[in-house]
């Protein structure tokens, strides 16, 4: 009997923190997400522009390519200069989805266990962020892999 | 047991003394609502020292130094120091203490654990088992962000209820001799949890555990909330303050403008720390600073200081439990001797 009771307190004490608790503005986060966003990927398709522009025997595969190494590289340094996180504060989701977000999971990481030793704090903790997304996107491509190989 | 009163309250009939008390905080935290109170700032979060950990030491030791000298005490006078942090097994004050070669009570009581230290002080103190207490508290928001959440440089949202570690850290010297504010009561409080599960609002977590201590007082010492010139929670922030104000009123007692939150003062409005500041330095350095100064003006003579804590772990939570929240009371009451 009294065990219900204890429950139906928190229940009802749950409900109401839900009710009082102010919730992410959706709207304004969601423009903010899509102009850095769309910022983050015009900067992409300006490199590969001019990467093939420069180097006109490139082809579209192998700029893309060089585009992706590019980002990856000026996202990892913005990383190291305390600036991505900056951007992340209001663009949330427009710098975390594209391939510069994922750079700034690995880099973030490393930066901050390297004081814990290159093997047990780098070394280990590197993909703490980034770990679940790949084995996810492992994981997804094998099983697509395996329905590609039948039909 | 006639120290006792009520279901949880001590009184202390000796009054132990805050004899001496340090503050000593980050450089956010020192461009807050209480710059001009805190004794020292630092202007690196490092404190010129290699990893965050070592600068939460630092300020450490540097607050409990800074408060035995001020003290007019010696190192070898002082009889126990109690302390604790909130990282994993407490390291910051036990390895603080290992500087100073004198008995140590580590404590975890995670963000209540400054009101736990100077419960267990002035107990020892009062008893007159032991004659110069020292209790002592800190936090860094780097050591406390790798360790709770997300690397610092991860491009992250923060959730609107999320609070902000303070840098910081606080320490207080009691005794029976010497002039200073005196500890009158203490009420020990029991770990309640309503279920919450959400680890980034931890003002909701610790509000009921905040009632709990509260109530218990008030009908312990038979007291309302008109009684004192400051209720002061440690860290709930500002929606766990309303949530503990709506609390309180639902159990009839009505806060009034004496209430107020560490969390919830500690920055300003432009710092954007959405509902304010959380951890042990929170409440160490708003009570080693602004609360001790203003009763010293005689701003606030009987301020009722009960600082929260949310008991939980990184594991606890990623296996789904509910948050269990605590909160310990102390009673300061102004000397009327002391005057400047």
């Amino acid at each position: 009997m009294k065990k219900e009771k204890h429950l139906s307190r928190n229940e009802q004490f749950v409900k109401y923190v839900e009710a009082k608790t102010p919730k992410t503005k959706t709207f304004p986060t969601l423009i903010w997400a899509y102009l850095v966003g769309g910022i983050i990927c015009m900067i992409g398709q300006g490199i590969n522009d001019a990467l093939m522009a420069i180097f006109p025997k490139m082809g579209q595969e192998e700029a893309s390519t060089w585009m992706l190494i590019i980002l990856i590289f000026i996202a990892s340094l913005l990383t190291g200069l305390g600036l991505y996180d900056r951007i992340g504060v209001f663009a949330g989701g427009g710098s975390i989805v594209p391939i510069t977000g994922f750079s700034n999971s690995i880099t973030s990481p490393a930066m901050e266990f390297k004081k814990e030793g290159i093997i047990f704090g780098l070394c280990v903790k590197m993909f703490s962020v980034a770990g679940p997304v790949l084995v996810c996107g492992l994981v997804i491509s094998f099983i697509t892999g395996i329905i590609y190989l039948f039909i | 047991m006639n120290n006792k009163i009520g279901d949880q309250t001590i009184i202390f009939k000796n009054e132990p003394k805050i004899i001496s008390h340090y503050s000593v905080v980050g450089e956010k935290e020192g461009n807050g609502n209480f710059k001009n109170y805190y004794h020292y700032i630092l202007k690196d979060d490092l404190f010129g020292e290699k990893s965050f950990e070592h600068a939460e030491r630092k300020m450490l030791e540097f607050a409990i130094s800074n408060s035995i000298k001020g003290a007019n005490l010696k190192i070898a006078d002082i009889d126990l120091l109690i302390g604790g942090d909130l990282l994993n097994q407490i390291i910051s004050a036990s390895f603080t203490a290992r500087h100073f070669d004198r008995p140590f009570l580590g404590v975890y009581g995670a963000c209540s654990t400054m009101a736990e230290s100077l419960a267990i002080g002035a107990t020892f103190v009062d008893g007159k088992y032991l004659k110069n207490v020292v209790c002592a508290t800190g936090t860094h928001f780097s050591t406390a962000e790798r360790q709770y959440r997300f690397p610092l440089e991860l491009g992250n949202q923060r959730p609107p209820t999320s609070q902000w570690t303070v840098t910081g850290a606080g320490s207080s010297v009691l005794s029976l001799n010497g002039c200073g504010h005196k500890i009158k009561m203490a009420t020990l409080g029991k770990v309640t949890d309503y279920g919450i599960k959400d680890v980034n609002n931890m003002g909701a977590a610790m509000a009921p555990a905040a009632m709990s201590t509260l109530i218990s007082h008030f009908k312990d010492t038979k007291t309302t909330p008109d009684d004192y010139d400051l209720i002061l929670t440690g860290d709930l922030g500002k929606l766990g303050s309303e949530i503990l104000m709506d609390l309180m009123e639902h159990n009839g007692y009505k806060f009034g403008k004496n209430y107020n939150d560490c969390g919830q003062m500690i920055y300003n409005n432009n710092q954007k720390t959405f509902q304010g500041g959380s951890g042990c330095g929170c409440s160490a350095a708003v009570l080693n600073s602004f609360v001790l100064k203003k009763m010293d003006e005689g701003v606030f003579k009987r301020v009722l200081f009960a600082a929260t804590g949310a008991l939980l772990s990184t594991l606890s939570s990623q296996q789904g439990d509910t948050i269990p929240g605590i909160c310990h009371a102390v009673v300061i009451e102004k000397d009327d001797k002391k005057e400047n």
